[in-house]
Formats: C-alpha cells, sequence, structure tokens
C-alpha cells in the first residue's frame, strides 16, 4: 500500500525527518525560508507539518488541495494559522503544546543569571585578551540567590522558572489574571494588582502570552515602579516590551541589567540594545534544545498520525 | 586610638567607609591594589596592626618575615588562600584569616550560570545578536543540550559543591558526587556518592569542580578522565583552574567529546590560554564567581571582622591555621 503524502514546508531536527520519511510518503524541504506556493507543494498531500512564519490564513487554507486533513504546526503558537478557516473545511490544526516548558524556562533562568551577573561583559574582555587580573570591585552583578523574583505570567513555563528559582533561594512572586491553585503555587505569593506587585521585583520575568492585551506591558511607567537596578528577562515575546523605556531605563541604571530571547518585530532588534553592555541577548531560542525540538516534532508528527487514523490527537487546537 | 590597619586592595565603597570609620587605615589609591614593597613600606611607616589583603598580593615567606613586628594579624578578601604562606605565618605567630561561608550562594549562582550557558550556547547566540542576526536559523539549528532532568556530576562537596547541587535540583536533575569522605544524610540529601572519582564520571552528563587546588587535584580533569566522561558532556569550572590539564580541555572542546564548558578559572590568570577564546563552545569568564556587590561586601567586611576579633584579643573567626 502506498504511503501517505506529508508535506513537510521546512528543514527539521534529522530525527524527525527520519521518522516522517519511515512513516510517509514525506515531501521534505532542506530550507529554513518560509515555504511559498505551498497550496501547489501540498498536491496529493494529507498532512502538512509548517512552522511560525509560513503563513496560512484564510486564504491558502481556502486554497489547499481537498485531500489536506491536518495541519500541524511545529511550535506551541500557532497566530500564523487560521484555525477557523481550516475547521471550516474539516481540517483539523495540531500544535506542540507543553514540552517547551522546561527548556523555555531553563531559558529564562539562564537569562536572569547571565544578566545579572554581566555574564556578557566579563566574557567580552576575556574573549578580548583585556583581563588585567582579579580584583574585588571588577564586574561586580547583583546577586540572584536569596532574592524575589516577580513571575509575570503564572503559567506553566512560569510556574517551571519557580521551581528552578527556588533552587537558589528566590523569593517567588507572581502576578496574573487569576490566582492558581495552592499545588501549583507552591508557596509563590500572588499580587492581584500591579501596585503591590512591581515593587517588590528585584528580579522581573516575563513568560505572559503576547497580543493586543500585553503589548508594551513594560513601559516606562511600569518601569519606574520597579526597584532601582531590578534585573529583566524576557523569554517569551518580543511584544511585551516598549524598547524605548527599556533602552532608556538601562541606561540610566533604573533597571541594571536585562536578558533577552524575544525582540519585538524580531529578527529586527532594536540596534539600541546592540552597544549596551549590560544587556544579554539571544536569538530567540528558548526552545532550543535537541530535546525539547525532537520532542515537539514527535509531538507534531503523534497528532497526524491520530487525525489520519481517526483520533482525536492531545494536542488538537481547539476554536 | 582606632587600631592602624593597611587595606592593600581596592574594594567596594561600602567597604571602605567601613574602614575607615573603624580604623585608621591606609588604602590602597589604585588603579592597582598595592605590591608587596609597597605594603611592607606602608606597614613600617604606619605602625599597622593589620593588613587586609587579597590574592594579588602573594604573601610568602619573604614577605611575611620582612613584615614589621606591629602587624598582628593579616586577613585576606577571599576564600582561596593560595597565595598565603600558611606555614610562614604559623611560624611568625601571625593570624592568617580569609572569608570562608559568605561567598557560597554566590560563587554557585555563577557556577550555575556558566552551566546553563555553555549547556544553552548563550554567548554564542549573544555574539550573533550583536553581529545583527539578520538570517534565518533552522528548527534543527544551533541547538543546546538541555539540562533538565540530566545528571550533575560534582567534585568536592563542600559548601559551594553543595550549593551547586541545591540548584540542581530545581532542574530535577540527579546529583552524584565524588569527594574524599561521605557526606551525612542531612548534607547529602539524596545525592549518590562515588568513592572513585573515575567511577562517576560516566553518570556525568555535567560535571562540575567544587575542589580546592593542591597537589592531589592538580589536572585532576585530564585526558583520561575527560575521556571516561558521556560523549557530549559538559564540564563547568568555578573553582580553580590548576584542577585542569588545558591542553586535553582543549583537546576534548575541539574534537566533540565534550559538548560545551563554562570557565571562571585557568591556569594562569589572567594571562589564560587564549586558544579558548577561539572556541564557541566555551563561556568563559574572569574569575569572577563572587563578584556580586552583595558578596564583595560580605567578604569585605568578614576580613574586617576577622582583624577586629583578633586586635580585641578574642582571636581569629576564620583562621587559616590554629
Amino acid at each position: 500500500m502506498a504511503k501517505t503524502r506529508l508535506l513537510v514546508t521546512r528543514r527539521l531536527p534529522p530525527a524527525i525527518e527520519a521518522r516522517a520519511a519511515r512513516d510517509y510518503d514525506a515531501v521534505l524541504t532542506p530550507s529554513d525560508i518560509p515555504m511559498t506556493g505551498v497550496a501547489a507543494k501540498a498536491a496529493g498531500a494529507e498532512a502538512i507539518i509548517c512552522c511560525p512564519g509560513d503563513v496560512f490564513d484564510a486564504a491558502l487554507i481556502a486554497a489547499l488541495p481537498g485531500t489536506v486533513k491536518v495541519i500541524a504546526t511545529f511550535s506551541v503558537g500557532y497566530d500564523h494559522v487560521d484555525a477557523a478557516a481550516a475547521q471550516a473545511r474539516g481540517i483539523a490544526v495540531c500544535n506542540t503544546p507543553d514540552v517547551l516548558s522546561v527548556a523555555t524556562a531553563e531559558c529564562a533562568m539562564l537569562l536572569i543569571l547571565a544578566a545579572a551577573r554581566r555574564a556578557g561583559e566579563g566574557e567580552r574582555m576575556v574573549r578580548a585578551g583585556k583581563w588585567e587580573g582579579w580584583a574585588p570591585t571588577q564586574l561586580m552583578g547583583t546577586q540572584v540567590s536569596g532574592r524575589r523574583l516577580g513571575i509575570f505570567g503564572f503559567g506553566r513555563i512560569g510556574r517551571e522558572l519557580a521551581r528552578m528559582a527556588r533552587g537558589f533561594g528566590m523569593e517567588i512572586h507572581y502576578h496574573d489574571i487569576a490566582r492558581v491553585p495552592p499545588e501549583l503555587e507552591l508557596g509563590a505569593t500572588f499580587h492581584p494588582a500591579e501596585a503591590s506587585f512591581l515593587p517588590i521585583c528585584d528580579v522581573l520575568s516575563l513568560n505572559a502570552p503576547g497580543g493586543g492585551s500585553t503589548r508594551h506591558w513594560l513601559n516606562a511607567a511600569r518601569i519606574a515602579a520597579l526597584p532601582k537596578g531590578a534585573v529583566v528577562a524576557n523569554a517569551a515575546r518580543g511584544t511585551l516590551v516598549d524598547d524605548t523605556a527599556l533602552i532608556a531605563a538601562l541606561k540610566t541604571g533604573q533597571i541594571a541589567a536585562a536578558g533577552l530571547d524575544v525582540y519585538d518585530g524580531e529578527p529586527k532588534v532594536n540596534p539600541g540594545y546592540l552597544g549596551l553592555e549590560n544587556v544579554v541577548l539571544l536569538p530567540h531560542l528558548g526552545s532550543a534544545t535537541t530535546e525539547t525540538r525532537d520532542a515537539m516534532g514527535q509531538v507534531a508528527l503523534d497528532g497526524i498520525d491520530a487525525v489520519l487514523a481517526g483520533r482525536v490527537p492531545g494536542n488538537l487546537v481547539r476554536v | 586610638m582606632k587600631p592602624r590597619l593597611i587595606l592593600a586592595c581596592l574594594v567596594p565603597e561600602d567597604v571602605t567607609i567601613r574602614a575607615r570609620e573603624e580604623f585608621d587605615a591606609i588604602i590602597a589609591p589604585g588603579p592597582d591594589d598595592m605590591t608587596v614593597p609597597e605594603v611592607l613600606a606602608a606597614a613600617a611607616a604606619h605602625n599597622a596592626d593589620a593588613i587586609a589583603f587579597t590574592n594579588t598580593l602573594p604573601l610568602n615567606a619573604a614577605a611575611i618575615a620582612s613584615l614589621p613586628p606591629s602587624v598582628k594579624v593579616g586577613a585576606t578578601i577571599s576564600v582561596g588562600y593560595d597565595h598565603v604562606d600558611v606555614a610562614a605565618a604559623r611560624t611568625r605567630g601571625l593570624p592568617v584569616t580569609n572569608t570562608p561561608g559568605v561567598l557560597t550562594e554566590c560563587t554557585a549562582d555563577h557556577g550555575f550560570m556558566m552551566l546553563l550557558n555553555a549547556a544553552r550556547r548563550a554567548s554564542e547566540y549573544d555574539r550573533i545578536m550583536r553581529k545583527g542576526w539578520r538570517y534565518r536559523i533552522g528548527q534543527g539549528d544551533l541547538l543546546g543540550v538541555r539540562v533538565t532532568g540530566k545528571t550533575l556530576g560534582i567534585l568536592g562537596m563542600g559548601r559551594i559543591g553543595r550549593a551547586m547541587a541545591q540548584r540542581g535540583r530545581g532542574f530535577d536533575m540527579k546529583i552524584v558526587y565524588h569527594a574524599r569522605t561521605r557526606l551525612p544524610p542531612v548534607l547529602e540529601l539524596g545525592a549518590t556518592y562515588f568513592p572513585s572519582f573515575e567511577a562517576m564520571l560516566p553518570h556525568c552528563d555535567f560535571l562540575s569542580l567544587h575542589a580546592p587546588a593542591n597537589a592531589a587535584t592538580d589536572k585532576i580533569v585530564n585526558e583520561r578522565t575527560l575521556s571516561l566522561l558521556p560523549d557530549g558532556a559538559v564540564l563547568v569550572n568555578v573553582s580553580r583552574g590548576g584542577l585542569v590539564d588545558e591542553d586535553a580541555l582543549f583537546a576534548a572542546l575541539t574534537s566533540g567529546k565534550l559538548f560545551g564548558a563554562g570557565l571562571d578559572v585557568f591556569r594562569a590568570e589572567p594571562d589564560y590560554d587564549m586558544r579558548f577564546a577561539e572556541l564557541e563552545n566555551v563561556y568563559l569568564s574572569p574569575h569572577v564567581g563572587s563578584a556580586s556587590r552583595e558578596t564583595r561586601n560580605a567578604m569585605g567586611y568578614r576580613a574586617l571582622d576577622n582583624i577586629a576579633s583578633v586586635l580585641a584579643g578574642k582571636g581569629p573567626i576564620d583562621p587559616l591555621w590554629t
């Protein structure tokens, strides 16, 4: 029996491409650029794996061949797929929830530590051969242990971060729309109001979703409400930050240091960050571990397998 | 009358303020720390009771023998004391102290930061950003190693090693360790003890060094011990550069035997082996494990406390010899 055709729009980790080729008539794409001409390339395909950057809007979904039964995006976010339009055509949409939480929380903790401890500055000095010796006052950063960590957005990633930070003896505070139950809170202090939340954030980590309601949440007014010398980390969405305000605060010292994995308008980055010593900058690689990327691919393929076998997958996007 | 102090190294401002309040202090004017001849001259001219210094001052037997008789205590503002000839100090009857305890958490923070940095390729990523990024990174490109759930091997389970273990537990890491003696359960907290360092190595996805530098630990990380690690392991060193054979480490980093390394200390400092600066898969840091304002203040205060205690006749709090 002929294998079912699967269109993969981008290069994926080798283990995932191998599984796709084993189980499907897989059309692989050795490219990192968003695919064009998707509808034609999907001819005869029953399933598609896409990535952020591939825009599956209503027009594309309407143009897909009638054979397509499932689209799985290799990401937890699915802003780039019009799930309602897909559902209207009887096409299931799957994503890769949960499996990135740990890697992304690791990235947030890394950003906190690296920013607080001036990791970039120290490394640049050493690599440039400009290290002239040890001194008690050299490159003094901010201690992380025992400090108060404020988490904006206490979902899976925020809670994973809290678990990691407890190992550093940090006191956990969070601000979110609603309080979580005690078994998830694990002693963290809930702040329904920003007015009580912001002034305790020796370290502030943004772990909220993007979108209109959180756009530029970290603005000049909220930055001013933080303790002077606070450390900020963002491994969530670039749109959460008003870059102009953050850059200004990094220059005045209101914010001692920031660690950023995501940017408003990425991959373009506000050039104001690039000359600053007190920022650690990563190119949106919060989930970029081999283990996590493989797990994302497995979950995406599991979802496709389930839909094509007539089952409802656990990672089905519900409209 | 206040006791007379030579503060031979640059310290945070808060420590300077306290030194001036409590002592008749001569303080290193900078930009460099005072040299041995400068310290000896200042101590003689000032009729100093005490000297506070750090690892920039080699307080060897000759220096100790040349100290004026007025000097009753020396306090190094560091936990390490390789730069002090403790036997010579004992011979002269000079109490010398260090600053243990106060830098434990800070150094473990830095160690774990380097572990995450090496595993998640943060410094490589930061260089990409500062060059402007501007290209697409594929889903399979530039991937790091996940930390959570892996096995962390610790060499030397003193205060800092145990603080490192505590951080690892927050990442659900399995902790294994080697030390000369096994810890009691209350300190071990479920960590698995290996009486043999070499027997531990095949289990270590991550290996973090927290042992002092001495003859027994010199080049304990060498070609043979590195070969016993799993392929793709990560090495972290926030203790002393002498523990590592740097030729063997360089070879393991270039062959891919090690995925990466986080290095805060080197065999030669600050003139470290610049071959490491050519590698993408190392995170390099200029011996700043204790470099937070809070900790550097605490270290300075601890040194002043030790001096005050000796001069008050109560003996040293953190003696290097007894």
